[in-house]
């Protein structure tokens, strides 16, 4: 009997790429996350087979949730099939074995780069948004010490001048993509680059959102069913995209989020940006879920949106 | 014959003083900023306090602004919920609360009490945002009627500080300062570096305003014109320490101290 035969089989790489040691303290953070809503909590981000800035964080939060029960769903801007998102199925697949799917509803875990998809997502589901920048304080304060003690004293009355700044100078708000929210009425928090349209989905959401910054080494989230609001005025309400009169050129949808492309001559076509969502639509997938937004562009929770999508 | 009139206390002698301190200390390594200062200002009242460079004044205003804490002594103000409660044991959250709605100031550099890339407008707005005031419309319109308030022209109200001369500048803080009516409004050395001209403008709107509602100021200065000019009662300081302290036609017309003979002297 050699020793060989007594040990383990010898494998290049431990299950889900990380080993041991990193998933468990990738796991506490997490865990500490989620008791503290909107907490940015630090983490020592792990080297992956991956440039920094391409969802390192995001994929390490990934790789320490994923087990060989789950269905794994990855988005990029939308779409399932980009370079990003193809590349990041395959790795998590390559080093779990676990099934991959396109389809929102029937993942258990869905790493998503810049955007929410349209379905209700359930109890049974976890989204890991990729964060280029978790500090929402960053725009008006550029001294991360003094972030932490305005977190710490929640006073974020610099992010709300800004609001009044955009309001006096530009007669709207000019905060785009990354609208800042505030987390279980305490923390503000950064919800990654996504449009302001999906800004709503986060509130009393069923699933669990984590949000995890490779780079900046920071990961939060949102849990279940937690309160999340926009920073807004009392007279002056929050608005999602205006997109009214935007038609998908293929499925005549409206009222869901597009991507606009420009024609020659100055025109544009419209299109869904969350491609499984329409690719259902085309095929008639019996799969179909309800959408956050119905056909007429009002959000899912009533007197929530106070402006046009309410 | 006829009973004399029944005559009442003066004023002061009954009245609770809204501010008082009693022996501020504070040093800085082995440099003793302020040594045993006690002092009190009543409601409505202009405390001036004089010195040279050094004495120790700015120190004072520091203190009583909460930026700082000090190594030893007691800071009372007369506010309906700290009654009586030494404003140097509060934590950080109930002293923002303190600074926020009851104590207004105006610094000498505005660069320290404005954000100049802002507009004017939202400079005052801030105040009332850290306040909790959360209405767009009202915080325009608070904003508007304290810059008309402290007399800065309304058609700039959106226009940022650093466009704005030096004059104009200080009318802003001041407008921030009194945003939400504080209790207690200092002023450190608010009209040097201003023309004469202009320095006379600005003292004007802040006596009119002291005057129309009744703050306490404290006004710290090396300039002994603006002392006489808006100061009810002076406080003489040297080397961390008050060496006079009286009525301020007393202190400047018959002063005691050697040092402030010499002070009035070298000014008149």
């Amino acid at each position: 009997m050699s020793l060989a035969d007594l040990t383990f089989p010898r494998q290049d790489y431990s299950y889900a790429f990380l080993d041991a040691f990193a998933k468990r303290e990738l796991r506490r953070s997490i865990l500490k996350a989620i008791a503290i809503p909107g907490y940015q909590v630090p983490y020592a981000s792990r080297e992956v087979p991956m440039a920094r800035g391409w969802g390192t964080g995001g994929l390490q939060v990934s790789l320490a949730l994923v087990g060989p029960d789950d269905t794994v769903k990855v988005i990029d801007q939308g779409d399932d099939d980009s370079v990003n998102a193809a590349n990041l199925r395959r790795f998590i697949a390559r080093m779990t074995g676990v099934k991959t799917t396109t389809d929102a509803l029937s993942a258990t875990l869905i790493q998503s780069r810049h955007r929410i998809p349209e379905e209700i997502l359930g109890e049974h589901q976890v989204l890991v948004l990729q964060v280029p920048f978790p500090e929402p304080l960053y725009q008006v304060e550029t001294s991360f010490a003094k972030t932490k003690e305005m977190h710490a004293d929640a006073e974020y009355s610099p992010m709300w001048l800004s609001i009044y700044e955009s309001l006096v100078r530009y007669n709207t708000n000019t905060h785009g993509a990354d609208y800042p929210v505030v987390v279980n009425g305490r923390y503000l928090m950064a919800p990654s680059p996504i449009p302001r349209w999906d800004n709503p989905k986060l509130h009393m959401a069923a699933h669990l959102t984590l949000l995890s910054a490779g780079r900046e080494k920071r990961l939060y989230a949102v849990p279940p069913y937690t309160e999340v609001r926009p920073l807004e005025f009392e007279d002056v309400p929050f608005e999602v995209e205006d997109q009214r009169g935007w038609t998908d050129e293929s499925t005549g949808t409206r009222n869901k989020f597009m991507n606009e492309i420009p024609l020659e001559g100055g025109l544009s076509r419209y299109e869904l940006s969350d491609s499984d969502y329409k690719r259902k639509l085309e095929t008639q997938d019996p799969k179909l879920g309800t959408t956050y937004y119905n056909h007429n562009g009002r959000f899912y929770i009533e007197g929530y949106l106070r402006g046009r999508n309410r | 014959m006829t009973a004399a009139p029944r005559l009442d206390a003066p004023r002061l002698l009954k009245a609770q003083p809204v501010l008082s301190t009693v022996g501020l200390r504070k040093t800085y390594g082995k440099v003793v900023a302020l040594e045993d200062v006690s002092l009190h200002a009543y409601r409505g009242e202009v405390l001036g306090i004089v010195g040279e460079s050094g004495s120790g004044k700015s120190t004072v205003l520091r203190l009583l602004n909460l930026q700082e804490s000090p190594d030893g002594g007691e800071y009372f103000l007369d506010l309906p919920e700290r009654n009586r409660q030494n404003l140097f044991v509060l934590n950080r959250f109930e002293t923002r609360q303190v600074r926020v709605h009851h104590i207004g100031i105006v610094y000498q550099n505005p660069h320290l009490g404005l954000r100049m890339k802002n507009t004017s407008s939202g400079n005052v707005a801030e105040r009332l945002i850290l306040a909790g005031e959360r209405t767009f419309a009202t915080l325009r319109g608070s904003a508007r009627d304290s810059l008309s308030a402290s007399e800065f022209p309304v058609a700039r109200m959106d226009d940022p500080p650093f466009k704005l001369s030096g004059g104009m500048q200080q009318r802003v803080q001041l407008a921030k300062a009194i945003a939400l009516r504080p209790t207690l409004l200092l002023l450190d050395e608010p009209t040097t570096g201003l023309d004469v001209s202009v320095q006379a403008l600005v003292l004007d709107t802040l006596k009119r305003l002291q005057y129309e509602l009744g703050i306490t100021l404290i006004i710290v200065s090396h300039d002994l014109g603006v002392i006489r000019t808006l100061a009810d009662r002076v406080m003489v300081m040297r080397g961390g320490r008050v060496v006079e302290a009286g009525l301020t036609d007393q202190i400047l017309e018959d002063p005691q101290h050697p040092y402030t003979q010499q002070l009035v002297h070298a000014k008149l």
